[in-house]
């Protein structure tokens, strides 16, 4: 089987990577900045709404209702979206989807796309194999576009290029871009509109888009992408044929469960009251929008995911890359040395599960990307326990390489302290359990800031049951 | 076929997957559908504001004073208009393009705006939701003018997002439009103005 390419080939494992990271003083102003101000506009955000925990538990409730009974959602899906006119395809994995994609590119008269940004697509590497195909697939995100003229890769969820500074865009577009003004400045606003001027043409002609997918209502068929820029519009709006990749598990049950997300999605990935548009669709609509249909519904790891009674919760991810913004460790390293499209927490739990491949070393080392201070869960806005996850994986890790590895003894560590609440405790008092994990796990030189959340929130205390349920199998 | 063969392996890896019949919690509906937020209308007019549109409140029998005036103040010459805009709205002043029959992607990228209605407007998010119903058309009349200008009548006002929700039909195409286009793509710092219109204008309607 060919490999999946989530996870990007060459990186090394997490502790290198890090390490290497947190040599770049720029790329470290440049997130601190970032993340300072998106945790500062996310929690005024949120405190906004006085029922948010109550959200949260509902966001949490529908996901699960959809994973527990996922064929029969998927199914239903597919019925109301043919009825209304789209056309539902099914692919097992990367190399699956990127082959629908093509030949329905093709079959449109196409050799360009337009894309708006989309994790899935991403995820399964569309561009490089629309290329070895002979298609071009420009990314019409402004992030998404910084990233793809950088010839850089993404470091974070929502916005790919937030390793970048305004300089550096600038820099970037006057040298990528053969129709930047030469007085292009680093001012925002003309950045902006350098892109805008960039794209425009290519909106305007462009035969076939590509596109991923925030939700879809299974009773309905509707789809919807959340956006900002009108780059979701535009790819959604004027091409004769859309083609949406959507990962198997971005259903909800009814229209009714989107009042739950639409409120969640906005608040936890931008900080914003709303996003500035959302795009609903319903197969297709004569005399509006794309009149030919395709949704691709992709699996690549998921169903695998899913088996994993644990590790499952991951399959919640709204991606709103909330849990990046306040996590010590991304902050730190950014989102490239986790060697995924998914970096950060919510990377670290389910790229290993996507990848399906723990004899791996760098997605082996993923899981101890953690210093499980917990912060991650506390903004999550559909309640996944990141860090019991994270500690579940861990022991499939070392479960996965013998018990004698640093990772066996790195977990011994960790075991120890967490067997015994007081010396849990004690743990968390010292810093973080990431001390523990470090000598072994070779993860010893990032700095762990944990103390700082650890001290105003509830012990992260990975479910003890299973933790010593793995503990006894391993040392026995 | 290729296809019908994925569709089966995907759909028994799923059942292979749920072989522990998980069975999830009913879903708690305890959050708030409508919420006391005082004047709808005050909210809803500060909060599209904060978004750097612009507003404007007036009462019904002054809308087209209020139309000609802002169109003139920006020295729109040409307008489009979706179909079934009521005809007292089109300013004389102005050279109006009905999209019927459909008008040209360059016809609508080089006018100087879009005048529509609306389905319903969000207080407490300040968004305005569009459905392809009387007064708005297709989707692409108010993505490619530069300009937007969308009337909202005080009663098509809501307070929460549940409450919009439940006024609207999924399977028609609805944008939900929150300010003008923006970004937060450098260093996560909200800028208006990228690829749809960079300006919209909203004029409340009340009796
Ligand atoms: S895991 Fe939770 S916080 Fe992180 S991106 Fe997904 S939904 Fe957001």
């Amino acid at each position: 089987m060919a490999r999946n390419p989530v996870t990007w080939l060459g990186t090394p494992a997490f502790p290198v990577a890090a390490k290497k990271a947190l040599t770049d003083t720029q790329l470290r102003r440049n997130l601190r900045k970032a993340t300072t101000t998106i945790r500062g506009k996310r929690s005024l955000a949120v405190g906004e709404l006085p029922d948010w925990e109550d959200l949260r538990r509902a966001g949490e409730a529908v996901k699960n209702e959809v994973l527990s009974n996922l064929d029969s959602y998927l199914e239903r899906l597919e019925r109301s979206v043919t009825a209304r006119g789209g056309i539902v395809h099914w692919a097992r994995d990367a190399a699956e989807a990127n082959e629908i994609v093509l030949r329905l590119t093709k079959a449109a008269g196409a050799d360009e796309v337009v894309k708006v940004k989309s994790m899935a697509t991403a995820e399964i590497g569309l561009n490089e194999a629309l290329e070895a195909g002979g298609v071009t697939a420009i990314e019409t995100d402004l992030a998404e576009l910084i990233v793809q003229l950088g010839k850089d890769r993404p470091s974070h969820i929502l916005v790919p290029a937030i390793h970048r500074n305004r300089s550096e865009i600038k820099e970037i577009f006057r040298r990528e871009m053969p129709d930047a003004p030469a007085t292009l400045s680093d001012e925002p606003r003309e950045l902006a509109e350098a892109a805008r001027a960039h794209l425009r043409r290519k909106f305007l002609t462009a035969k076939v888009a590509v596109s991923g997918a925030n939700f879809a209502v299974a009773d309905t068929g509707s789809v919807v992408v959340v956006e900002s820029e009108g780059n979701g519009r535009m790819c959604l709006t004027l091409p004769q044929t859309l083609i949406t990749v959507m990962g198997i598990e971005k259903l909800v049950p009814s229209w009714r469960d989107l009042e739950v997300f639409f409120q969640l999605l906005p608040r936890s990935s931008t900080a914003e009251r709303m996003n500035p548009y959302t795009s609903v669709w319903t197969g297709v609509t004569p005399g509006d929008g794309p009149q030919e249909f395709h949704l691709v519904l992709l699996d690549n790891g998921r169903t695998a995911t899913l088996a994993d009674e644990v590790g499952r919760a991951a399959l919640r991810c709204i991606r709103c890359s909330a849990c990046l913004n306040v996590c010590p460790v991304y902050e730190r390293t950014g989102g490239g040395a986790y060697g995924s499209v998914y970096p950060g927490p919510i990377g670290a739990i389910l790229t290993p599960q996507l990848m399906g491949n723990l004899q791996d070393k760098q997605t082996a080392s993923l899981p101890f990307a953690s210093s499980l201070c917990g912060a991650c869960f506390d903004a999550c806005p559909v309640r996944i326990d990141i860090p019991k996850i994270l500690v579940h994986l861990r022991g499939k890790v070392v479960s996965a390489k013998g018990k004698r590895g640093p990772e066996a003894i790195a977990m011994s560590a960790l075991a120890w302290v967490m067997r015994d609440p007081k010396r849990f405790a004690a743990a968390q008092r010292a810093g973080s359990l990431g001390r523990f994990v470090a000598k072994g796990g070779r993860i010893g030189r990032l700095p762990w800031p944990g103390s700082k959340w650890t001290d105003s929130r509830d012990l992260p205390v990975p479910p003890a049951e299973s933790f010593r349920a793995w503990w006894r199998r391993t040392r026995g | 076929m290729a296809s019908s063969a994925s569709r089966a392996e995907v759909l028994r890896r799923i059942r292979i997957a749920l072989r522990d019949n998980p069975q999830p919690a009913p879903i708690p509906r305890d959050y708030d559908v409508s919420r006391d937020l005082g004047d709808l209308i005050d909210v809803f007019a500060e909060r599209v504001a904060d978004y750097r549109a612009i507003v404007h409140r007036v009462r019904a029998e002054r809308l087209t004073v209020w139309i000609d005036g802002l169109l003139e103040a920006r020295g729109a010459q040409r307008m489009i208009a979706p179909t079934d805009l009521p005809e007292d709205w089109l300013s004389p002043d102005v050279e109006w393009q009905r999209d019927s029959p459909p008008l040209s992607i360059d016809a609508m990228d080089s006018s100087d705006g879009v005048l529509t209605a609306c389905a319903v407007g969000i207080a407490e998010t300040g968004t305005i939701v569009l459905d392809a119903g009387v007064g708005q058309g297709r989707r692409a009349l108010t993505l490619l003018p530069d300009y937007h200008l969308c009337v909202v009548r005080a009663e098509q006002v809501v307070g929460t997002v549940p409450e919009a929700l439940a006024r609207l039909d999924p399977v028609r195409p609805l944008t939900f439009i929150s300010g003008p286009s923006a970004t937060s793509d450098i260093e996560l710092d909200r800028v208006e103005g990228v690829h749809g219109p960079r300006t919209l204008e909203v004029i409340i309607v009340q009796d």
